[in-house]
């Protein structure tokens, strides 16, 4: 297996792909490298990311970007976007990636790979640097869903070291697949292939869908309105909780330090200027910004109300379907460089995938196809809260 | 023009948990810088907090001794500023919803007893410490020790009902005592274990608007609160009776020169962007576990110092004493199971064992007699075994010696002599050899007598019951 580089092995450097912590090396392992470790996991390397996981592209690295092994003049997605191509290009059988806001549904779909961003709180955090601690969950990719949920029940459970992990007893996952998906309800929220969608994307999905209803499954569509809400409360909620877990990098611990700061504010400011890159630090002042006194109640803590309308709107759908099944990206794979200087564009690339995170369920990319580029896209599937086997079911049964 | 001074405080007590509040380093006082830490409260990436309960149980001790609403269900927040003594950028603590509220603590004053409010108590994390030593570092240079760093502290707000440098040393004097009968803080003050913050200012008496208000920090001992609130209330009365304005600000308290000086602007312009902390779940008190701390709560100060003063019918002087620590209050009860002349208990209490801890610099616990031997002591005083002088030079000699009372009396050869003939034959002795004396006591220099006394008691080597001594030489001079 290949570990993003924002997962912890002993020994080893975590860069997490920023100059900040260019020569870290963690002093323990993550929950979950301790429990692969126990399955004789082998480690072929750690993968390349955007910077702290912040980004769609895996683009904002200190390593440079990560390329498409589809088209190398395109990006492989991110911000898990190294893992993905390691599984990808067959170096290894499956990787760890992290997610926030999509970082491995996306990539997943943009490289052709099944990949699952499990539960809040079904996967152990310690370890895994903090981007959003509300929002960050490990997961894994995989060429299918059956190596997925093998993954997924490895490295799953409740873990003494994280207080937000679950105590639900963790599902043989694999028994799933090859089960029947007769009777099944599936929903499909037409916010999600509105405008701005891939009309390829599109039609590639609906055909697998008419695959579900020519077997037994039920589908409907239906509405989920506050959706739209969803990219602007992330956003919110990721870069303040970000700019709290990001002070740490001060150098005064451990890290880049600027060596010439005549005193402590300069050498935070130098430290902090010279040790991370654009986009960490417009995530950081951003989340500054919305903490500040005067703005906490405009921004902070109205974002966290929607968030809750929004988890609220998703939990009741799932009282009417097992699943809901949506595109992962609006687009396939975009060009390197083709959105780097436009963060707010490259934001709308989680478009369809923050969803999951804001309401702390889980969810997956299945790949369905290439479009006439042959470059791959997968779709998205959902389901509620600790019912990760739905993924791997409706996964497996594409696959077939 | 009068006025009348405001103070509020707002204490930071160490709790004496075994281990920090959110990793399982140990939180001993005084090891090698940096011994006691780990990944988590360094702030290493990745690492995440754990909460220790016992935090929790230690706070809901002191929310119900102090009388205070105690919040069910209990969350963290994000304090954020950087300082190289906190590894992570922001301090966990609690800000919108503390573990208690709207509590009191009573205190002695002038005037009778009088309540001061507890506006909040709540649950946070102690940061490292900043050394600044030069045998190590140039002057430019700062050496961090994270030892401290993961600390459990509860911050305790009172009230701004206290009126007096006076009536805030009754306030912490009591607040200390209760954190020390509660058993969850040493409240030394002087190693930093309790530590006070004190917002001051004065106004016109009978005006209903406070005066603009200064902070004063770094008072390490109670000495030090006393006079740097004193110094405080005169530059404010200072400056308003020479027409001036107090500016809101940070006072920092430098005990040599006796003075305190302003902090530098830069360092209390903060904006501390609080929020919740999303690493530790909420924490819920329910009833089996409220319940099983509430039940374990020892008698307090107040309720002992009553009880003291009913069961054992001592003056109050004597009760305050004895119940001040809840060592010293079993250490007597522990003889009172023994010896039943309570008084007689007190005063050896507060006059010899006070002197041999103070001389000795030892606690109660560390006193060498145990009740049962101090009680044995004062019952051979009582049964005229040893006369109370000859009773203090065993009491010296059980402190280094562990042998039984009676031994120790043998030894000494202080066995009183309660034998009346023997006593007579010193009586007659001494009658016989001080014509002078006898002849004074019957021209009416009754006085006399007292000398008299003492001539047997040199003559018995001490050993003489005294009383026996001065009623047998009375009845002689008199018959």
């Amino acid at each position: 297996m290949a570990i993003k580089d924002n997962i912890n092995i002993k020994d080893h450097k975590t860069t997490c792909a920023s100059k900040i912590l260019e020569s870290f090396i963690s002093p323990f392992d993550a929950t979950v490298i301790e429990k692969l470790k126990a399955a004789d996991v082998i480690f072929i390397g750690k993968t390349n990311m955007d910077e702290f996981a912040m980004g769609s592209s895996s683009e904002n690295s200190i390593f440079g970007a990560v390329k498409n092994p589809y088209d190398p003049e395109r990006v492989a997605g991110g911000s898990s976007g190294g893992s993905a191509v390691a599984v990808a290009i067959g170096a290894c059988d499956a990787a760890l990636g992290s997610e926030t806001g999509g970082s491995i549904r996306q990539p997943a779909s943009f490289t052709g790979l099944v990949g699952v961003k499990p539960t809040y709180g079904r996967v152990s955090r310690y370890g895994l640097v903090a981007y959003a601690s509300s929002l960050d969950q490990i997961g894994a990719f995989a060429k299918t869903s059956e190596d997925a949920a093998l993954i997924l029940k490895t490295i799953a459970g409740h873990d003494v070291h994280d207080s937000t992990s679950a105590a639900e007893p963790v599902p043989d996952y694999d028994r799933v697949v090859g089960k029947e998906i007769k009777g099944l309800k599936i929903g499909l929220p037409e916010e999600y292939f509105a405008e701005g969608l891939d009309p390829e994307i599109r039609s590639g999905i609906m055909n697998a869908v008419r695959q579900l209803e020519k077997e037994g499954a039920k589908i409907e569509t239906f509405s989920l309105p506050q959706t739209r809400y969803a990219i602007a409360t992330y956003y919110i909620i990721a870069t303040a909780e970000a700019s709290s877990n990001l002070a740490r990098y001060d150098g005064v611990r451990y890290g880049y330090r600027a060596q010439d700061a005549g005193d402590l504010n300069e050498m935070y400011e130098k430290t902090r200027s010279e040790g991370f890159g654009e986009e960490v630090k417009r995530r950081i002042l951003l989340g500054t910004y919305v903490l500040s006194a005067g703005y906490y109640d405009a921004y902070y803590k109205k974002a966290m109300q929607v968030r809750r309308l929004i988890k609220d709107e998703l939990n009741s759908a799932f009282q009417k379907y097992d699943a809901i099944i949506t595109p992962t990206t609006p687009t396939t794979a975009f060009r390197l460089g083709e959105k780097i200087d436009d963060p707010l564009t490259m934001y709308l690339m989680d478009i369809y995938t923050v969803t999951a995170n804001l309401a702390g369920i889980c969810a997956m990319n299945a790949p369905v196809g290439k479009n006439s580029d042959r470059l791959p896209f997968g779709l998205q599937i959902m389901a509620p809260a600790f019912k990760e086997e739905c993924l791997f079911q409706l996964g497996a049964f594409f696959e077939k | 023009m009068e006025y009348e001074v405001v103070i509020g405080l707002e204490v930071h007590t160490q709790l004496l948990t075994e281990s920090k509040i959110f990793c399982g380093c140990s939180t001993k006082f005084g090891s090698e810088p940096n011994t006691q830490t780990c990944p988590v409260c360094l702030g290493m990436p990745g690492v995440l907090p754990v909460l220790n309960r016992k935090v929790v149980e230690f706070a809901v001790r002191l929310g119900l001794a102090t009388h205070c609403q105690i919040r069910r269900n209990n969350r963290f927040a994000r304090k954020n500023y950087f300082y190289p003594d906190l590894p992570k950028g922001y301090q966990i603590s609690q800000f919108e919803e503390p573990i208690c509220e709207n509590g009191y603590v009573e205190i002695e004053t002038e005037n009778g007893k009088k309540r001061v409010g507890l506006i909040r108590i709540h649950m946070e994390e102690d940061a490292g410490k900043s050394v600044h030593d030069e045998a190590y570092v140039g002057s430019e240079e700062t050496l961090i020790d994270l030892n401290r760093c993961g600390v459990p502290l509860l911050e305790i707000v009172s009230a701004p009902d206290i009126r007096s440098p006076h009536e805030a040393h009754a306030y912490l004097t009591k607040l200390r005592q209760l954190v020390r009968y509660l058993e969850i803080s040493d409240g030394n003050m002087e190693e930093g274990s309790f530590r006070c913050d004190a917002n001051i200012s004065v106004r016109p008496v009978g005006q209903a608007a406070l005066g603009t208000r200064t902070e004063l920090k770094n008072m390490n001992s109670f000495a030090h609160v006393q006079k740097a609130l004193d110094y405080e209330i005169n530059r404010q009365i200072n400056l308003l009776k020479n027409g001036k304005q107090v500016e809101q600000n940070t006072l920092l308290w430098d005990p040599q020169k006796n003075e305190a000086r302003p902090m530098r602007g830069k360092e209390e312009s903060h904006d501390y962007r609080y929020f919740p902390e999303p690493d530790l779940v909420p924490v819920f008190l329910d009833a089996p576990w409220f319940d099983s701390i509430k039940n374990a709560l020892p008698e307090l100060p107040d309720k002992k110092f009553e009880r003291f003063l009913s069961q054992y019918n001592l003056p109050a002087y004597d009760t305050a004493i004895l119940t001040e620590s809840r060592d010293l209050a079993d250490y007597f009860e522990q003889v009172a199971k023994h010896f039943t002349d309570y008084k007689m208990i007190s005063n050896w209490m507060l006059g010899e064992v006070a002197r041999t801890l103070n001389e000795q610099k030892i606690t109660i616990n560390e006193f060498p007699l145990t009740p049962q031997r101090l009680a044995s002591l004062l019952k051979a005083i009582d049964g005229n075994v040893i006369s109370t002088s000859a009773a203090k030079k065993v009491f010296e000699y059980l402190l280094s010696n562990e042998v039984s009372v009676d031994e120790a009396i043998e030894k000494l050869g202080l066995k009183q002599i309660s034998d009346e003939s023997r006593i007579e034959a010193y009586v007659d002795q001494v009658l016989s050899e001080f014509t002078n004396e006898v002849q004074a006591y019957k021209n009416g220099k009754t006085k006399v007598i007292g000398f008299l006394v003492g001539q047997v008691m040199r003559l018995s080597k001490g050993k003489a019951n005294p009383q026996m001594v001065s009623s047998l030489l009375r009845k002689k001079l008199e018959a």
